[in-house]
């Protein structure tokens, strides 16, 4: 299934003008606070009727201003997770679960019930309400009654945004576990990059209501114009192997990666997230130094920002590698493309390539 | 009890404080389903005329009630447009009957109601109901399923202070349909009788404790079902 958005909106001075396609998989709507995440989610939701526009999943569709069709909230079959839960505070955690069932067509069959509590691990909470829950039980809770609700698309608006690091990492892994069932489509609004990285099979990056740009997130995030001068790489890795010393040996197409032990065995495919704030450039091969993760690559692209810095891309096989340096340094080093060069990466961040669980810790042995 | 209450207070004076019961959980009952439209209305919708319906309802608070009475009796007697109205179709009489009574007593207590139930539908998160319109409620199911529950508190505590309101009504009640003794002649009314007569003040004393008694449980009844309906809500 496929939801095709596309809308125009005007809010007092903010215009929102965006189209895009998200494919069958989880597509992180990305964006600083203010850029029109909520609004789009929201009008794929019924919430916000937009001034013009058309959003369908494949030929069901939700809304057509040229055709004056315009369905209701109730009729969209959604599940949507919101911020901060909004779970009803006067019905226990399963009257909460079982909400949106009640309402859902009879032919439409859910998941079953037994195997979303387990799988959200929310069993000992069926009879609490709602506020006997602490932070990341409601989360589960939400993220439960969404999938009750039998839905056609799920929808979530920064659901990890109000917890902290440890309840966020303790979430995640159900989401990547929602991904890589494959049902239905999620629509996942976010501005933090590492959830991105994680989660992201397509990217749309907003910036003051507009797309800047779609794609797989280790081309969106990379991209200065789609994402700021925040930009980071995905680089893509399979473990090598466990080494004696507590470390676990990657294998990059730009060479080997040393991260703090991960509990994988050889061969897993993992993602890489590497903040392109945190990587050196070096003309020469370092030699001296304590930094362990040190990769070989090409130049291939050279974007000078407004400030005093530059990004500079380098291309390890087919992956791309994002170094933000200053403009100083890249006349000093007398960069150019097509060059050689090395990167030495400061802290590294993994996450699972396909499926299966892994914590996102930064490994940044030196 | 009701046995020693009856003896202790009399005939006439019981029939009053029945009918003064029966006034007010009539009044009560019926105007409440109003009452939650009403104050739903001016919470939650925008309308032509909303401000107009807001002083509508609050006006018996400001009017006297002579005044209130008396527009009463000129629209709802039986030479009045509506009274004549209901008396042809439906064969009903409001005038000096105690259903005149309700009708008063209501009226007089609806804006209490109103606005102690709109206090509360707008303590509602807005946010909750869309959430159960995501998840394929329809607006009524939304309103009986999160709304009214979350309400509840504020709706017992409006009805209770409407019921109270109603069992004290004097001055639109006498005027519209008299101090009739076994029809229209409510506690309030007896007691303004009774205080007319020489020698009345001993059966009127009785009266006066009996409504100072209906008003104070009316009153701790409504916090406690209150505090207990919040403590259901609040979800602890």
């Amino acid at each position: 299934m496929t939801l095709r958005v596309r809308l125009s909106h005007r809010l007092g001075d903010f215009a929102l003008d965006a189209a895009f396609e998200a494919p069958p998989g989880l597509t992180v709507l990305y964006g600083p606070s203010g850029s029109g995440k909520t609004s789009v989610v929201n009008a794929v939701a019924g919430l916000l009727r937009p001034d013009s526009g058309r959003i369908a999943v494949d030929d069901w569709v939700l809304l057509d201003s040229a055709a004056r069709l315009c369905l209701p909230p109730h009729r969209r079959r959604l599940g949507y997770v919101f911020q901060e839960g909004r779970l009803f505070p006067h019905l226990s955690v399963r009257q909460n679960l079982r909400y949106g069932r009640w309402f859902a067509p009879r032919a439409a069959r859910g998941p079953d019930m037994a195997r979303v509590v387990e799988m959200l691990g929310i069993g000992p909470l069926l009879d609490r309400r709602p506020g006997a829950l602490s932070g990341g039980e409601k989360s589960r809770v939400a993220i439960g009654r969404a999938l009750l609700a039998a839905p056609r698309l799920i929808l979530a608006d920064e659901p990890l945004a109000a917890l902290d690091e440890a309840r966020k990492a303790e979430i995640l892994p159900y989401f990547e576990r929602l991904r890589d069932e494959g049902g239905v489509p999620i629509l996942y609004v976010s501005h933090a990059s590492a959830e991105v990285a994680r989660l992201a099979t397509t990217v749309v990056a907003l910036r003051a209501g507009r797309i800047a740009a779609v794609g797989p997130p280790s081309q969106v995030l990379g991209d200065p114009r789609a994402v700021g001068v925040e930009t980071a790489s995905i680089l893509s890795a399979r473990v090598a192997g466990q080494d004696a010393d507590g470390l676990t040996r990657l294998l990059t197409p730009g060479g080997p990666v040393f991260v703090a032990r991960l509990a994988a065995p050889p061969g897993t495919e993992l993602r890489l997230r590497i903040g392109s704030g945190n990587v050196i450039l070096s003309g020469a091969r370092p030699e001296g130094i304590s930094a362990l993760n040190i990769l070989t690559g090409r130049i291939t692209a050279i974007v000078p920002e407004d400030g005093p810095n530059a990004q500079v891309t380098l291309a390890l096989g087919p992956d791309r590698l994002t170094a933000r340096i200053t403009r100083r340094s890249l006349s000093q080093m007398g960069l150019a493309e097509g060059q050689g060069c090395h990167a030495i990466l400061k802290s590294v961040a993994v996450a699972p390539g396909d499926l299966g669980l892994a914590s996102d810790q930064p490994g940044h042995p030196r | 009890m009701i046995d020693a209450l009856t003896g202790w207070l009399g005939p006439a004076e019981w029939q009053a404080v029945r009918l003064s019961l029966r006034v007010g959980v009539v009044a009560t009952l019926a105007s409440l389903p109003l009452g939650i439209l009403v104050a739903y209305a001016l919470a939650r919708w925008t309308f032509p005329g909303k401000q107009l319906l807001n002083g509508l309802v609050h006006l018996p608070l400001i009017l006297p009630p002579v005044v209130t009475g008396y527009l009463l009796l000129i629209g709802f007697g039986r030479r009045g447009a509506v009274g004549q109205w209901l008396e042809a179709w439906f064969g009903i009489v409001l005038s000096f009957r105690w259903t005149g009574a309700v009708l008063a007593a209501a009226i007089m207590a609806f804006p209490l109601m109103v606005r102690a139930i709109r206090l509360a539908i707008e303590a509602v998160d807005p946010r909750l109901e869309q959430a159960a319109a995501t998840l394929g409620a329809r607006p009524p199911m939304v309103f009986l399923t999160v709304t009214l529950p979350l309400i509840l508190p504020g709706v017992i505590a409006g009805a209770i202070l409407a019921f109270a309101k109603a069992i004290g009504e004097f001055g639109a009640t006498i005027t519209f349909v008299s101090n009739i003794p076994g029809q229209t002649q409510t506690v309030p009314s007896a007691i303004y009788a009774l205080l007319q007569a020489p020698g009345g003040e001993a059966a009127a004393s009785r009266l006066v404790m009996i409504a100072i008694a209906i008003a104070m449980t009316a009153l701790l009844l409504s916090e406690h079902l209150a505090r207990r309906a919040a403590r259901r809500v609040a979800g602890a």
